[in-house]
């Protein structure tokens, strides 16, 4: 019997000594990267692919993103070739200056600000109406079926869709939102063309979408908590809010922290919306960082690759930066993620 | 949350009061209008003549002008034709490649594991911004920018990571009591893998085919930079052509939303259930 350990008790009786030693001893004892050959080739044999594929579509580019972001590459001398011409890259190393300039200068700063302003108050938007309809919709209440089908409807909706389908109702002159406070007598609200309501507009438009994923995440979760505990606290004299608060609460812990992750990491990089809704405008009003890194390589002329780059790798370094904090934060709270 | 502080010596549970329950279903009311209304704008616009696309009511005259229009003048089924072979294609390679992955995570111990796990993990988290360029630069090199195998291998940076990850997930509910059996009839791991998980996994897998599907059909941002010149749009592309900076074509835009999004929203309504299990289960248990 060569192959074995399935089961995960075994495999944890087995494993952590003989795992640590071998990672040290390697080198010096050849029988036993030959042993941990047999025991795991075909679980690494499993694993394979994702890691080839994962090696060579995103490692590979990766690296050569984070190069860039350290030359001063653009369309110009990168590089390329004019009909029949072939010209070679010309652009050259220059260490650090490309991060030194984004972080000294104001625009990235003010990009991050607005970003970190849109992620904030998006996800916690989205959390709390999400967590509202949730509760609702968890009560025994007439038609909750088809409540819940009605304001699942946005998430079934492809994304690019629904934001079109706002961009039409915000059209600043002939947009039914804008007919609407018309037939009240109120002036139009230019809701993408003026900074303050194009923020406002975009924020909207991404709870919209966002909620219904919330609401269903959060909708599992409180299923999942055993009616029991609020017949025993009802029991004990707890009111609504006191269940709420000691039931509701720490029984939707573990999927609200997940779903608070995924969307902030969501909202951080929520390209479609502000791409399609306004460009990033009015001026650079609402440009979060995704958009501005895709507006440098793909949008200005001459193409600035390198500091395209640069963004791109600060975005990235931020959420890593933020997800380690987030989990480090969870495990001192005594939750295992 | 809203409207039930019931008092100490409330009514037996379960009940509430009349008000309370109004407030309830009022809630509940706005928030499912506004949660259908835009698109049942967008639907109603679509059937008026095009002349009508912006005025407020409801429905005077239909027509189905706005879609034959759109089916006959412009590029759309090309566009949806492109869009399903980008989006099938990447679905098919994404899952082929990530299943034997999210078997081993869920099932074995093995070093390298923790690594791979956050490798998964944080390749999620990748801006398009960071991998963009690159890729797109190779692409130009290998000369596939503009043709669909390059944004099927570019939306592999995408379909693969989370579909590994998706599926941890659902192997991770079924009983490893399953594996054991396998192993004493005398079943390699991959044999175990292949003729006892593959079938039991198999509402997890097209769950995961799903999600990976309309990633793929929804996104934009490579989308709108890889593929120009009509003929090679994705539908996320082809929509912007109708809405630009000078001007806009609402009928044919509200005509071609409806047919993107109503195929879209029936299926995605049938498989919800689903759907959520696979979100509480990918997510969750990551």
């Amino acid at each position: 019997m060569a192959v074995h350990t399935s089961g995960q008790s075994v495999a944890k009786a087995a494993e952590p000594g003989r795992a640590r030693g071998r990672r040290r001893d390697t080198a010096g004892a050849p029988g036993k990267l030959r042993r941990a050959l047999s025991t795991h080739w075909y679980a690494w044999t499993m694993v394979a692919p994702v890691v080839i594929v994962i090696g060579v579509i995103i490692g590979y580019p990766l690296v050569r993103g984070v190069y860039l972001s350290l030359t001063n590459a653009d369309e110009r001398n990168v590089e390329r070739s004019i009909g029949v011409n072939h010209l070679p890259a010309t652009y050259e190393f220059v260490g650090l200056d490309n991060y030194a300039d984004a972080l000294t200068g104001s625009q990235f700063l003010d990009t991050l600000g607005w970003t970190l302003v849109w992620t904030v108050s998006c996800v916690a938007v989205t959390f709390g109406l999400g967590l509202t309809l949730a509760n609702i919709l968890n009560r025994r209440i007439a038609g909750r079926s088809f409540y819940r089908m009605m304001l699942i409807l946005p998430w079934a909706v492809p994304g690019f869709v629904s934001v079109f389908a706002w961009r039409f109702l915000y059209n600043e002159d002939n947009g039914l939102l804008n007919k609407l406070l018309a037939g009240g007598g109120i002036d139009a609200v230019p809701w993408l063309n003026d900074p303050t309501w194009a923020k406002f507009s975009v924020i909207a438009v991404n709870v919209w979408l966002g909620v219904p994923f919330m609401m269903v995440a959060l909708l599992g979760g409180l299923q999942s908590i055993p009616g029991e505990l609020y017949e025993a606290a009802e029991m004990d004299g707890a009111n609504a809010w006191q269940r709420f608060r000691n039931i509701t609460m720490p029984g939707l812990r573990s999927v609200s922290t997940t779903v608070v992750l995924l969307s902030t990491i969501w909202t951080f990089n929520m390209f479609p919306v502000i791409f399609l809704l306004t460009r990033g405008g009015p001026g650079e009003a609402t440009q979060i960082l995704v958009t501005q890194a895709y507006k440098f390589s793909f949008e200005i002329s001459p193409r600035d690759f390198a500091q395209s780059s640069t963004w791109g790798v600060l975005i990235l370094v931020l959420l890593m930066v933020f997800a380690a904090v987030y989990q480090r934060v969870l495990r001192k709270q005594g939750e295992t993620w | 949350m809203t409207t039930t502080n019931v008092p100490a010596n409330a009514p037996v549970r379960g009940r509430r009061t009349p008000l309370a329950s109004t407030a309830l279903h009022l809630t509940l009311l706005v928030t499912s209008v506004i949660a259908v209304f835009p698109v049942l704008w967008v639907l109603l616009t679509s059937l008026k003549p095009a002349s009508h696309a912006t005025t407020t009511d409801f429905v005077k005259e239909t027509t189905l002008e706005n879609y034959t229009k759109l089916l006959a003048d412009t590029e759309f089924l090309t566009w949806f034709g492109n869009s399903l072979l980008v989006a099938g294609l990447t679905t098919v390679l994404g899952v082929f490649v990530a299943a034997t992955t999210g078997y081993a995570v869920s099932r074995f111990r093995f070093p390298g594991k923790r690594g791979l796990m956050w490798t998964l993990l944080i390749t999620q988290m990748f801006p398009v911004a960071v991998l963009i360029v690159p890729i797109y630069n190779i692409m130009s090199g290998l000369g596939l920018l503009n043709e669909p195998a390059g944004l099927v291998i570019t939306y592999l940076t995408i379909a693969v990571p989370f579909c590994a990850w998706m599926m941890k997930g659902f192997f991770d509910t079924i009983p490893r009591e399953i594996d054991e059996s396998g192993q004493v009839d005398g079943l390699t791991p991959f044999g175990t893998f292949w003729r006892l998980i593959m079938p039991l996994a198999r509402p997890g897998i097209a769950v995961t085919a799903f999600y990976s599907f309309i990633t793929a059909w929804g996104e934009v941002a490579y989308a709108s930079a890889f593929m120009v010149g009509d003929e090679n749009l994705t539908l996320a592309g082809g929509l912007q052509k109708f809405v630009n900076q000078y001007g806009a074509q609402w009928g044919p835009m509200t005509a071609a939303s409806v047919l993107i999004a109503i195929p879209a929203a029936i299926v995605f309504l049938f498989a919800q259930r689903h759907l959520v299990a696979g979100v509480s289960a990918g997510a969750v248990k990551g």
